[in-house]
């Protein structure tokens, strides 16, 4: 019992993430069952269905995939204490790049992904990397030219992919034409759209661990991120640390981008901002910028998600339940006082047991 | 004496027990049993009492984490007790906020001043309490009654001049004129002498004895045991967070304080060798610098610091020190002159190169500057180093070592800690500072710029800073020491420089007889060098 109390107080902010959860969820039962005829069969649903089906299951980690890398983005560019939400533009314009390369350049097999990949992730790295360099040049706030240049990102990259020469006028629907077999990412699981961008992401999930804990870029992140004067006055170049994390955080962006159009679609059909960078400030947020933790968080979110899906299709609930239970969990997630006082308690009893 | 049959009261009471109730004085203050646990699990007040009566001047005085602050923080309402009572004037009360404890007529002078510079003296008296004459301020009833304040407290100070022409010592007393106003009875200052001249201090020390013979009661923290023996009837000394004892000023000699606050004998003699100075290793230049405004805040100024010496700066704050320092560690550039490091231009160097040719700097402001408080003790130690090739291992910092070092560290610099992987939040700021100095010292720079290096520090910790200072001018650095503390300024100085209005006003190659009287002339601008003997700090490369 001591030692729980004593390992709870330590990592008590584990213990608020599950709280906030919790009071999500049961929320969530709550309004389903003022709202549904049926909510018994909702609930099922909406916590079960993803586990019905090997298929559904799928669903699951296929959108865990691009939740992943806009986690991992954000999460590197707010440990810079820097508010860059280009990421959205990033996923956008660095999907219709990847099209473009696979339209455009006729590589072969395994060359043509790693071309579009990486001209993709490039694209979404310079992206974000506009805003830190006008933050860090003229002071400008990157949250704003941030959410500017999304709209710009995602004009111009309409503007190009949905006109010729990419436009396919025949398909019936706005976008591209057909990507080319060769140019796309295999399929990894039978019976599920789960494709090899999952290996990378798994890659990218312990990169980028690496660089923001053991490296020594990954701690002038830190130190800039926590406090800068004292970075500045430590000799770090604080500038070159914010331009360089905004480039790697939009580069995740990019590569989260290219990989979603590549192993889920067939041409590139994005009429609208995806909002995957937006779902990434979620994830990052219940990650607690721990990009080890990041996956799990995505997978957390993509699992209520689909189950929300799946629970709007089949019953009277309908998929608006989902932005509800994610609100309450980050209103709860992020109230800095939320359970202090049960904290603060056992703290003092921590504290006086050591007499 | 003839007690036995004359002084019998009628009623049959003894005549002296009646005089002993006379003697016991009303208490305006007490707190019983007070515990205070911050939410990050540090035991900040242990079950302290604090008493205090009506009408004297009482000192709280104790080590740097004792928990003074902590303790006046409760009383004035801005942060709660965990445990414990308040009574005030013998009413029991919990004090919620700044407001209510103001309400109960206690009054607080933070360090910090808290004025609005663009305003009036009377204005910034009367704020928050304006008299008002329909929906307006009421000026010439403003006026009237911060004049009458002054009459009753004997306070001289012009009520219409503007606070930011007002020196530090009159700030000051603007801040305890607007605690009276208030009319509050008990008045708390918080080291307040830490900014302020001998003469200003002898002024200040003055306005409280005519505070005392009012009738109220003044709460004195300090660090200074030579003022708290000058001006205190009465003592409380706290150490690690509970009351050590509560004596009579009469019954303490300095030394008797000390031992309670720190637990054992320190010496207040400092041994020290004396110096040698050799080569020229920083070298100012005709060194101006501008604000904003255009309004000279350093005027051409020209100095060398030698190895082998401990170079201060004295003056009054905002003379320039700060911008001076700034220049020396890259963080401004001077407008004119040129500034030259070990023989090489400072001009163009980013603040790693300056770092890089050996200068190492302790920071006036260590909390928001010196270290990264999110961080742990490892990892603020090695803010500096981790870029070295020699503490990677490739593209990875090498933790491992540089974990080892910060063991050392903790150990070498006693650093009061369980873990040197512990957040160093959770140090005081005693400790917090040795770490900031422990870092700078590392690899044995040839110049550390030292500003304020113990300011808020505890005895204990400000001996080792000191006696580290002096160990590493004997190996031929030279210390540049920037200090409004003339205590330890002719503790540990070999030479003086006075600043005044961005100035230099004197230089002392030698220490040896001067006074910390005849600083302060030169530091409130009474007293000014001949040009020629000014000159003279400015040495020739050797």
């Amino acid at each position: 019992m001591q030692r729980l109390r004593i390992w709870l107080t330590r990592h008590f902010d584990l213990v608020r993430l599950f709280a906030a959860v919790a009071i999500g969820v049961l929320f969530a039962v709550v309004i389903i069952y003022f709202v549904s005829n049926q909510p018994g069969h909702a609930l099922a649903r909406l916590f079960g269905g993803p586990l019905q089906s090997v298929r559904r299951f799928g669903n699951v980690i296929e959108l865990m995939i691009p939740l992943t890398f806009a986690g991992l983005s954000i999460s590197v560019m707010f440990s810079a204490n820097q508010f860059n939400l280009g990421t959205e533009g990033a996923f956008y314009a660095s999907g219709g790049v990847a099209a473009m390369a696979a339209l455009g350049l006729g590589l072969p097999a395994g060359l043509s992904q790693l071309a579009a990949i990486l001209a993709g992730s490039i694209v979404g790295g310079l992206i974000c990397a506009l805003c830190g360099f006008l933050k860090v040049k003229w002071g400008t706030n990157e949250l704003v030219t941030s959410l500017m240049l999304n709209y710009v990102m995602y004009y111009l990259f309409k503007y190009i992919l949905f006109n010729d020469p990419f436009k396919d006028a025949r398909a019936g629907y706005v976008s591209t034409y057909k990507l080319p077999q060769e140019a796309r990412l295999p399929q990894l699981i039978a019976g599920t759209r789960i494709h090899a961008g999952l290996i990378i992401m798994a890659l990218a999930v312990l990169l980028v661990a690496v660089y923001m804990k053991k490296t020594s870029w990954g701690f002038s992140l830190k130190l800039t991120g926590e406090n800068q004067t004292f970075a500045i006055y430590s000799g770090i170049n604080v500038g070159m640390v914010i331009l360089a994390s905004q480039f790697a955080g939009g580069l995740l962006g990019g590569m989260g981008g290219s990989i979603q159009v590549l192993g889920m679609y067939e041409r590139f059909q994005w009429v609208n901002l995806p909002g995957y960078g937006f779902d990434g400030v979620i994830v990052s947020i219940l990650a607690k910028k721990n990009p080890l933790l990041v996956p799990v968080a995505a997978f957390f979110l993509a699992y209520l998600r689909i189950g929300s899906d799946i629970m709007s299709s089949s019953t009277d609930v309908t998929n608006e339940l989902i932005s509800i239970i994610q609100s309450i969990i980050i209103l709860f997630v992020s109230a800095k006082v939320f359970l202090d006082a049960y904290r603060q308690k056992m703290v003092v009893k921590e504290v006086t047991s050591h007499e | 004496m003839n007690e036995g049959s004359a002084g019998r009261h009628p009623a049959g009471i003894p005549f002296f027990s009646c005089k002993a109730m006379k003697m016991e004085q009303k208490t305006s203050v007490r707190m019983n049993s007070i515990v205070k646990v911050y939410p990050n699990g540090v035991l900040a007040n242990d079950r302290v009492s604090f008493v205090v009566r009506e009408g004297e001047i009482h000192a709280l005085v104790g080590e740097n984490g004792a928990g003074k602050t902590t303790l006046m923080k409760i009383l004035f309402g801005i942060e709660q007790p965990t445990q414990g009572t308040i009574e005030i004037y013998g009413n029991k009360v919990s004090i919620h906020s700044v407001a209510e404890a103001m309400q109960l007529g206690l009054g607080m002078v933070q360090q910090h001043f808290m004025l609005v510079p663009s305003m009036s003296v009377a204005e910034n008296i009367v704020l928050g309490a304006e008299p008002v004459k329909r929906v307006q301020l009421d000026h010439r009833e403003a006026v009237r009654l911060t004049k009458e304040l002054c009459d009753r407290y004997r306070f001289n100070i012009d009520v219409n001049a503007k606070v930011a022409d007002l020196s530090v010592g009159d700030k000051q007393k603007v801040e305890i004129l607007k605690v009276l106003y208030r009319e509050a009875k008990v008045i708390i200052l918080d080291e307040p002498t830490a900014v302020l001249t001998p003469q200003e201090t002898e002024e200040l020390f003055k306005q409280l004895i005519v505070l005392k013979e009012h009738g109220h009661t003044v709460v004195f923290i300090s660090h200074k045991l030579r003022e708290v023996e000058a001006i205190c009837d009465r003592i409380t000394i706290m150490r690690k967070g509970r009351t050590v004892g509560v004596f009579s000023m009469s019954d303490m000699t300095i030394e008797k304080i000390s031992r309670h606050m720190i637990g054992s004998d320190v010496s207040t003699h400092f041994e020290k060798k004396a110096a040698s100075p050799g080569d020229v290793l920083l070298e100012l230049a005709d060194v101006s610098w501008f604000n904003e405004d255009r309004h000279v805040v350093v005027n051409n100024i020209s100095f060398s610091l030698r190895s082998g010496e401990i170079l201060s700066i004295v003056g009054v704050e905002g003379n320039g020190q700060r911008e001076l320092v700034s220049m020396i560690t890259g963080t401004l550039r001077p407008h004119t002159g040129s500034i030259r490091l070990r023989g090489k231009p400072l001009a163009g160097l980013s603040i790693d190169s300056i770092r890089r040719q050996s200068l190492a700097y302790i920071p006036q402001e260590r909390m928001s500057v010196g270290v990264s408080l999110e961080s742990t003790i490892t990892e603020n130690l090695s803010s500096v180093i981790y870029r070295d090739r020699e503490n990677r291992r490739g593209i990875l910092v090498n933790w491992k070592k540089l974990g080892a070092r910060a063991r050392d560290l903790v150990r070498d610099f006693t650093i009061l800690t369980d873990s040197e992987k512990q957040k160093i939040s959770m140090l005081s700021g005693g400790n917090i500072q040795k770490v900031v100095v422990a870092r700078e010292f590392i690899g044995e720079p040839s110049v550390v710029v030292a500003e304020q290096p113990t300011r808020g520090v505890d005895v204990g910790a400000a001996n080792l800073i000191h006696s580290r200072l002096v160990k590493l001018r004997d190996k031929g650095s030279g210390i540049l020491l920037i200090s409004s503390d003339l205590n330890e300024v002719m503790k540990i100085s070999d030479s003086i420089i006075v600043m005044y209005d961005g100035e230099i006003a004197a230089y002392f190659p030698d220490i040896e007889g001067l006074t910390e009287n005849e600083l302060g002339f030169y530091m409130l601008g009474v007293k000014k060098q001949q040009e020629e003997e000014i000159r003279r700090c400015a040495y020739a490369k050797a």
